[in-house]
């Protein structure tokens, strides 16, 4: 069993789990993830790794309560257990010295961004960092990717805080400004990721996306994470999940993940619906 | 002796094909000890018995069907399992019609499969009886107390039999596995209905009771290297991590909504028990009318399983003809009479859309037989002209598998073959890297459990001679 050693509530949506888990603490790399299962009957997702500590043993996860998984697990307690972890898979982040780097994380995609951000900075990187939230409440990780970059932009699209719109109104900003980038890292929904990926390729920076796909075993078994990018066919769990932006056809990856919408919408009704009997907490 | 054998097979008991397309419940329930008495009395006793030859882990199989025989259920079960630690999963898996009981007297006199000894249903009876009368059968063995340390990559067929086998020997044994539940493509791969869970748990807890450990969610390769195993003190490895890598049609369209690898559609099934959704939380979805490409084992599965959640009409298409269909003949049987369809001779060419990025329909092409393949097969030509569509919204793609390239990455001075399995030789199974050694469809490509635990089993022996070869390892 895998134990749940602390618990923090960023917002509303957004939590931060500490795992025991010190193998996993020893290997893995920025940009790396590892699948969980909560329970007998949970299913197996994919979830990136914040942070390790590896004096500790420990692994940082932060998710954001969007189905049935991750809305048990923003219910389980520290103290309690997983059923499943495994990892870390999928490729690292590729981490050299590019010289001015972009990194942009949108929702809690801030917290997926992190580790590289973090990465690149100690390679002796320039990072500028973008995040962007609906309101401010929903806002995650200032103070944190404010220390792992040179300069960070924050954008609400409701204007609460930071610069009123989108994510990609600032880059907009900067490279009009005639700011370079050498390379830019994006994490985000789907849709962020492809007009980031639009709009840095109007200006020839290269960018690198790291997929949210569906998964099961994540091992490169089942292909359900397939995505065709530069028209090849390739599988997120393991030849990815970080892609050039500018060869991931996003339009199917989000139909992709849109495939068991009428499910999951059925499963999470249900689990909110046992919710009310038992009681939950949140 | 021999009273019973000019009956044919005995049959046993099946759930009416028109209940069990609704239910996962196993198909056919199995001897009762009087028939398979019964059974066992039609073996003819041959002076040089030709089943053992057939069978790629060498059981005694006329001495365990003297014993059915005579009613010593537990004397057989211990004969069998001197070689066989999966037998329930065998005695239903197994494609016995070109094994044991092909080569039975019975089938060779009077040529017809239908007439042989049911060997197969044989070995499950005495396995099941073993697990309800709780008579593990062990054999008894005086096992010395060996110092290495063995670490098996994967918990399908090969990697737990050659586990179970070194365990047996007096070695200290962990298998590695990548998912959450041991037993490879036994358990993600091979519906409830064909191979209930109970049972192959049942399997696998024996083997776990011969002192092999199984270290699940382990993925070698990216969790930790063969480098770090050894590391912490394994001396010898067995790699059989099967062939998981899932092949694509090569088709336009395959990416779209409502088409599955085999494999998806299988580990959401069976691993995941999607066909308990919403209960478990993984979810399937298979709609009216549904196509399953190819005709080996996993095609079949594939077909029966989506009739089973729910199409009302399930195609399996195929480019040969019924005769060169590798699916097991008693699979191929269940899926006729459960009503699934087969269109023999055709080929998918193109997937159509909806317009909402799910699949609407597919086109085909007819083939005819050529001259034959390097599999000796006649080889499928495609008639000019002969192109059709017809209406599906889920398309399973059941057309092979090759090797996963996950752990093989990871090791770059393990010599691969060229079409990226790994290199082993077929006596001993050792690959280019000495001390490691590999076995079944990582090795073969795609091919069934018994030959899998065949080569798990020779590999055992391998490495047992290797260890006692090397003397920095000594003996407790």
């Amino acid at each position: 069993m895998y134990k749940i050693t602390a618990k923090q509530y960023l917002n509303p949506l957004i939590c931060k789990i500490t795992l025991r888990e010190p193998e996993i603490a020893q290997k893995a790399k920025p940009g790396q993830f590892v699948v969980i299962r909560i329970d007998e009957k949970g299913e197996r997702i994919p979830l990136t790794i914040f942070d390790t500590d590896k004096a500790n043993g420990t692994i940082t996860i932060i998710f954001q309560k969007a189905g049935t998984t991750t809305a048990k697990l923003y219910e389980s307690s520290a103290g309690s257990e997983l059923k499943d972890v495994a990892g870390p898979l999928g490729k690292p982040t590729r981490i050299e010295k590019f010289g001015k780097v972009l990194c942009v994380g949108g929702g809690v995609g801030a917290a997926e961004i992190y580790p590289g951000a973090k990465a690149l900075k100690a390679a002796g990187n320039e990072v500028t960092v973008i995040i962007g939230s609906r309101t401010k409440e929903l806002l995650i990780l200032e103070r944190e990717l404010k220390e792992a970059s040179d300069k960070l932009h924050v954008a609400t699209d409701d204007g609460s805080y930071g610069k009123k719109g989108f994510v990609t109104d600032i880059i907009k900003d900067l490279l009009s400004k005639g700011e370079k980038f050498d390379i830019a890292f994006v994490v985000g929904p789907v849709m962020m990721m492809k007009a980031v990926s639009d709009l840095t390729r109007q200006y020839n920076t290269k960018t690198i996306a790291s997929l949210n796909s569906n998964m099961v075993d994540a091992t490169g078994m089942c292909g359900t994470c397939r995505v065709t990018v530069g028209g090849e066919v390739k599988f997120a769990c393991v030849d990815g999940p970080e892609f050039d932006g500018h060869l991931v056809d996003f339009k199917e990856l989000a139909e992709r993940n849109n495939r068991f919408l009428k499910q999951e919408h059925e499963s999470f009704e249900l689990f909110k619906h046992k919710c009310k009997l038992d009681g939950c907490k949140k | 002796m021999g009273a019973k054998n000019n009956m044919p097979k005995t049959l046993y008991s099946e759930q009416d094909p028109k209940i069990r397309i609704k239910n996962f419940n196993e198909v056919a329930s199995g001897y009762t000890p009087e028939q398979a008495v019964d059974e066992a009395k039609r073996c003819l006793r041959c002076k040089s018995p030709k089943c053992i030859g057939g069978c790629p882990v060498e059981i005694n199989i006329p001495a365990f069907i003297k014993e059915v025989a005579e009613g010593n259920f537990e004397k057989a079960l211990r004969i069998i399992k001197e070689k066989n630690n999966l037998p329930a999963v065998c005695g239903r898996v197994c494609p016995q019609e070109t094994q044991c009981e092909k080569v039975c007297i019975l089938c060779v006199a009077k040529k017809s499969i239908d007439e042989s000894v049911g060997i197969g249903r044989l070995e499950r009876f005495v396995a099941d009886w073993g697990y309800e009368n709780k008579i593990s059968g062990a054999p008894v063995v005086v096992k010395k107390q060996q110092a290495a340390k063995i670490a098996v990559i994967g918990a399908g067929p090969a990697g737990l039999t050659c586990a179970a086998d070194l365990a047996a020997m007096g070695f200290s044994v962990t298998i590695f596995e990548s998912l959450h539940e041991p037993g490879g493509v036994l358990w993600y791969g091979i519906p409830e209905f064909r191979l209930p869970k109970r049972i192959l748990s049942a399997e696998i807890d024996y083997i776990k009771s011969l002192g092999v450990e199984i270290a699940i969610n382990k993925v070698i390769g990216s969790s930790q290297t063969l480098e770090d195993l050894r590391k912490t003190g394994f001396a010898a490895f067995f790699i059989g991590t099967g062939a998981g890598l899932p092949y694509f049609l090569g088709i336009e369209g395959e990416w779209l909504n409502g088409v599955y690898s085999a494999n998806e559609f299988l580990t959401r099934v069976n691993l995941m028990k999607a066909y308990k959704f919403p209960e478990y939380d993984t979810p399937v979805v298979v709609g009216k009318r549904a196509a399953v490409i190819g005709a080996g084992n996993v095609a079949m599965d594939s077909a029966r399983s989506a009739l089973r959640l729910g199409a009302e009409e399930v195609v399996v298409i195929y480019r040969r003809t019924r005769d060169e269909m590798p699916a097991r003949l008693e699979e191929i049987r269940h899926a006729e009479q459960e009503g699934i369809k087969f269109n023999l001779l055709t080929n998918p060419t193109k997937i159509f859309d909806n317009a909402n990025g799910w699949v609407k329909a597919m086109e085909c092409i007819k083939n005819k037989l050529g001259e034959p393949d390097s599999s000796g097969r006649p080889r499928p030509v495609p008639i000019e002209g002969s192109e059709y569509t017809e209406n599906f919204d889920t398309i399973i793609s059941a057309v092979g598998q090759g090797p996963n390239p996950l752990l093989l990455k990871s090791i770059p001075e393990l010599k691969l073959n060229k079409r990226g399995y790994i290199e082993a030789d077929s006596d001993t199974f050792a690959t280019s890297i000495p001390g490691v050694y590999a076995g079944g469809d990582i090795t073969t490509g795609a091919a069934t459990v018994i030959k899998a635990m065949g080569a798990g089993k020779r590999a055992a022996r391998s490495i047992n001679e290797y260890l006692n070869q090397r003397t920095d390892i000594h003996s407790k």
